[in-house]
């Protein structure tokens, strides 16, 4: 028997028995993304609807390379978890751990995809 | 022993035929382009790929990216993507205890609303 009561099993965790984890990192990545989204939309934008030699010549350099490297990933990562969260109100059992899974595994492979890509355009 | 007669029970919302508030409808709009933006996402990796494996595959890309079928995607997009900014930014208001009360609640839902088309025209506008 253990000397836990339920408020303390409890405390903390929430229906996706990660507890605060998540919410947390959805805030920070929120602000992170508050910050670095007007100026790739800025600098995608520009590159839009452009010649294949201006495209490269957009992405060629540092920082609309690094920025557009930095919000791939940062805004693939805060959809994963978005993902998730809302797959984990509405889905119950192997529907929800196939579904966050496969987003998982197919947030990771778009965001190497992504930066791969933007490494041999750069260098 | 129990009696067939129809308990009277005051019955919750049906989401068919209940009038959300603004501030129901601007919630789930949150999640909504949210989630949707992965498919703009999509093709940007695409074009991305396609940019840095050369130019006769970039053609292809982007031949679908800029059609006016992907012109109506990444315009959608851009506004998806505002409104999902400023309606992230209300929930880190709310989120800090801010601006629950009704009367707020619904003018920040008219703000993200009319924001989002402005910030969208805006964008339009400089790039």
């Amino acid at each position: 028997m253990r000397y836990l009561t339920d408020r303390k099993r409890a405390e903390g965790r929430g229906s996706a028995h990660a507890g605060t984890e998540h919410h947390w990192y959805m805030q920070v990545s929120a602000v992170g993304l508050a910050l670095i989204v007007p100026t790739f939309l800025y600098i995608f934008g520009g590159a839009y609807g452009g010649t294949y030699e201006e495209v490269i010549a957009v992405f060629s350099r540092p920082v609309p390379a690094i920025l557009t490297g930095l919000t791939l990933f940062v805004g693939l990562k805060h959809f994963q978890k978005g993902w998730a969260m809302f797959v984990e109100d509405y889905f119950h059992g192997t529907t929800r751990k196939v579904l966050i899974i496969f987003m998982t595994a197919f947030v990771y492979g778009l965001i190497a995809t992504g930066l791969f890509a933007l490494a041999k355009i750069a260098l | 022993m129990s009696d067939a007669k129809k308990v009277v029970r005051p019955l919750s919302p049906h989401l068919t035929i209940y009038r959300m508030p603004i501030q129901a409808i601007t919630s789930i709009l949150t999640r909504i382009t949210g989630n949707a933006l992965i498919v703009t996402t999509v093709l940007v990796v695409w074009w991305l790929l396609a940019a840095s494996t050369g130019p006769e595959y970039f053609a292809v890309a982007d031949a679908f990216v800029t059609s006016w079928f992907g012109q109506l995607v990444f315009f959608l997009s851009l506004w998806g993507i505002w409104y999902h900014y400023l309606a992230g930014l209300r929930h880190l208001y709310y989120d800090a205890g801010k601006g629950l009360d009704v009367d707020t609640s619904e003018k920040l839902s008219w703000a993200v609303i009319i924001g989002s088309a402005a910030l969208t025209f805006f964008t339009l506008l400089i790039i």
